[in-house]
């Protein structure tokens, strides 16, 4: 393989890498904005799907990606305020909340897609303004013509949809809220020792309904990208674990917004390389199967979880409800 | 601090928080048109109306037990198994390679050898994310989770190339030997003059999940391994003051839970497909999590779940027939609102419950 070719191939491969990390960076950040407030949200997944299907049926109903957005977005807050009040108000289990709002989300989409358009639980697909079309940047050709930065300019920074960079900019925009902000010191704040903030005269249950809100809006335009950009149209279990594939990213990240780039950018470049090189044939000597490139992600989940790539030390009243002294 | 009466704790409070998710359920039926009185009459007939619908509820309680004593086992240590969907698929794979190994003669010979194939499978699939929480600190609800996916590819792995019958199309495995055929329903209740439906998959297997429940229980409440475990999760710290190895007691619970989950194949695989199929635990293993925290953990009240389950599965079955436009996924919506609000948003109506009991008392004293 020449020079030409081969990088073409790594550009390919890194714009497919950029695709797929979106829905995973903004699940991660939605995950670091709840955890960091000391609320664990296992229904990333969940969130995600019933948002996907609400923008699918939205933007095919309205011919419009952006009310497909909103409604995702919606569907995600609903979904947010029962974990809170199953969290929060009433003291219960969040693993528990987040188990059963993941089924829920699988349950209901298939019943009410399969209602509305007998598909088997898939949504008409979208066409037209029901999808979120590609952006070309400018200076395109100014660009090409410098020789290798433009090509990664053209193939990979260019041509994505508006989600994909709102995602992108997401990352500074946490990490300016979680560090710069009052909002965020105290967010911070009520994840690691709530009985601080709340004898400062601050009330931890509102910080930690807005941080549980604030992962809603991320979850959902993490669906909405799902169905309305990555895909054209709702499929039934379409997260397909990606929602907790985020947490384990979260997790590598140490909590931290650059890192969770890093580690989203990570998975999205092992379900790239799944995705475009199904079958590596290792120096013709034996092939690796499929199902292996696939279950690779979850894998390297499982190895990061055990601690062998550095400590995470996660927030120090996370999973814990917070009740106030009587 | 005074409390309400103990049969309110574990019987009235479960109860309303089931008519709850009922009641979600029947206005989800009602949104999308049908009429949720009749849905409830249909499943109920469908599900006890016949003995083929008695021989299939109770066939389906039979894999809700094994996976329902799974997680509760679990929980009693306070840890949080949701692997049981990949630790039966591997189940699965060890009961199979038990069966195709020889060529048995009688099944009562075969049905030790599977089962404990299945468990060691089962149990082994478990052992990794345990040894992980419990030495490396990784979350077990994750890595659990993780090897359901993992579990999935190894099952397509296997049945693609090495396992796979070569005469068939199918990802599956060859049949099992003839000679271990469990007795069906049908084959042992017809000598005794009972009449019972001949197609339906019920099994022996039925009185193994009972034995396993009784077993449990046994475990939990009469040896000194239970104790550990309940103390372990009572809280962690006294139990390790107490001399109890922290380690062993996840090691050990976890593995007992895995195994539990993989005798779910002794059912599905041995006792109804016989032969190795992809996907025959079918959210068994997720259904486990509803059926334990609506039992409360205790093996008495996981059978009682698994037999409202089995109904509602097979009640959904019938249900698809005469209302095309209800789904059974209908059934994954109702055990997503049993647990939510059995296991989640349980203090949303204990508080209420409570608050009643106690101005009922005082205006009694």
């Amino acid at each position: 393989m020449d020079f030409a070719a081969g990088y073409l191939q790594l550009l390919l491969t890194m714009d497919m890498t950029v695709r797929l990390s979106v829905v995973l960076i903004l699940a991660c950040l939605a995950g670091l904005f709840s955890e960091r407030a000391g609320i664990f949200d296992i229904g990333l997944e969940g969130k995600m799907l019933i948002s996907a299907f609400l923008s699918a049926t939205v933007a095919y109903e309205t011919n419009s990606a952006w009310l497909g957005v909103l409604a995702a977005i919606g569907g995600a807050l609903v979904f947010s305020l029962i974990h809170g009040l199953a969290s929060i108000t009433y003291r219960g289990d969040q693993l528990i909340s987040g188990v059963a709002l993941n089924f829920l989300a699988s349950g209901i989409t298939v019943v009410v897609g399969n209602a509305w358009y007998h598909q088997g639980g898939r949504t008409p697909t979208l066409t037209g303004n029901g999808r979120f079309h590609e952006i070309t940047l400018p200076f395109i050709d100014t660009m090409n013509n410098i020789p290798v930065l433009g090509h990664f300019y053209s193939e990979v920074v260019s041509g994505h949809t508006a989600i994909v960079y709102i995602a992108f900019l997401t990352v500074p925009l946490t990490w300016w809220i979680l560090f710069r902000t009052r909002f965020g010191l105290r967010l911070r704040a009520v994840g690691e020792n709530p009985a601080s903030v709340d004898t400062a005269g601050i009330s931890v249950v509102r910080l930690r309904y807005s941080a549980v809100m604030i992962a809603g809006v991320l979850c959902g335009v993490a669906g909405a990208y799902l169905a309305t950009s990555q895909a054209a149209a709702f499929g039934r279990e379409m997260t397909a674990g990606r929602g907790f594939i985020a947490l384990a990213a979260l997790i590598f990240a140490k909590w931290r917004p650059f890192y969770a780039l890093g580690a989203t950018l990570l998975f999205g470049l092992l379900e790239a390389i799944s995705n475009l090189y199904p079958n590596i044939n290792v120096f013709n000597l034996f092939e690796i199967p499929v199902q292996f490139t696939q279950a690779l992600p979850y894998i390297l989940t499982v190895v990061i979880l055990a601690g062998f790539v550095g400590k995470a030390v996660p927030p120090k009243a996370g999973g814990e409800a917070y009740v106030k002294e009587r | 601090m005074e409390k309400m009466p103990r049969w309110a704790d574990v019987a009235l409070v479960p109860l309303i928080n089931v008519a709850l998710a009922f009641f979600v359920s029947g206005l989800v039926v009602l949104a999308i048109g049908e009429n949720p009185f009749r849905a409830i009459w249909i499943m109920i007939s469908g599900s006890l109306g016949s003995t083929s619908g008695i021989g299939y509820t109770l066939y389906y309680a039979t894999n809700y037990i094994f996976t329902g004593l799974a997680v509760a086992i679990a929980f009693h240590a306070r840890l949080f198994n949701i692997g049981g969907e990949g630790q039966a698929a591997i189940g699965g794979v060890g009961a199979s390679l038990v069966l195709l190994a020889f060529n048995w003669p009688y099944w009562w010979l075969a049905l030790p050898f599977a089962v404990l194939g299945a468990g060691i499978f089962g149990g082994a699939w478990a052992f990794i994310p345990a040894y992980l929480q419990a030495k490396r600190g990784s979350h077990i609800v994750i890595t659990t989770i993780m090897f359901n996916f993992i579990a999935a590819a190894v099952m397509g792995y296997l049945l693609n190339g090495a396992m796979k019958n070569p005469n068939t199309q199918n990802a599956e495995t060859v049949a099992f030997p003839a000679g271990a055929h469990l007795p069906t329903a049908y084959e042992v209740l017809t000598p005794l003059g009972i009449p019972f439906s001949k197609s339906t998959p019920l099994n022996v297997s039925f009185l193994l999940a009972l034995g396993c429940a009784v077993l449990v229980w046994f475990i939990l409440w009469r040896t000194r391994l239970g104790y550990q475990i309940r103390a372990f999760g009572h809280n962690e710290n006294a139990a390790r003051y107490a001399g109890i190895n922290a380690t062993r007691i996840t090691l050990i619970t976890l593995v007992i839970s895995g195994a539990l989950a993989g005798l779910l194949a002794i059912n599905a695989v041995m006792g109804q497909q016989e032969r190795l199929i992809k996907e025959f635990v079918e959210g068994a293993g997720f259904i486990g999590i509803a059926v334990a925290l609506m039992g409360r953990s205790h093996p008495f009240g996981i059978v009682l779940a698994s037999l409202l389950f089995g109904m509602l599965t097979q009640g959904g079955f019938e249900l698809i027939w005469d209302m095309p436009d209800v789904s059974r996924e209908m059934v994954l919506v109702i055990q997503a609102l049993i647990i939510l609000f059995t296991g989640a948003l349980n203090n949303m109506v204990r508080d209420p419950v409570e608050r009643l009991f106690l101005r009922f008392r005082k205006r009694k004293s």
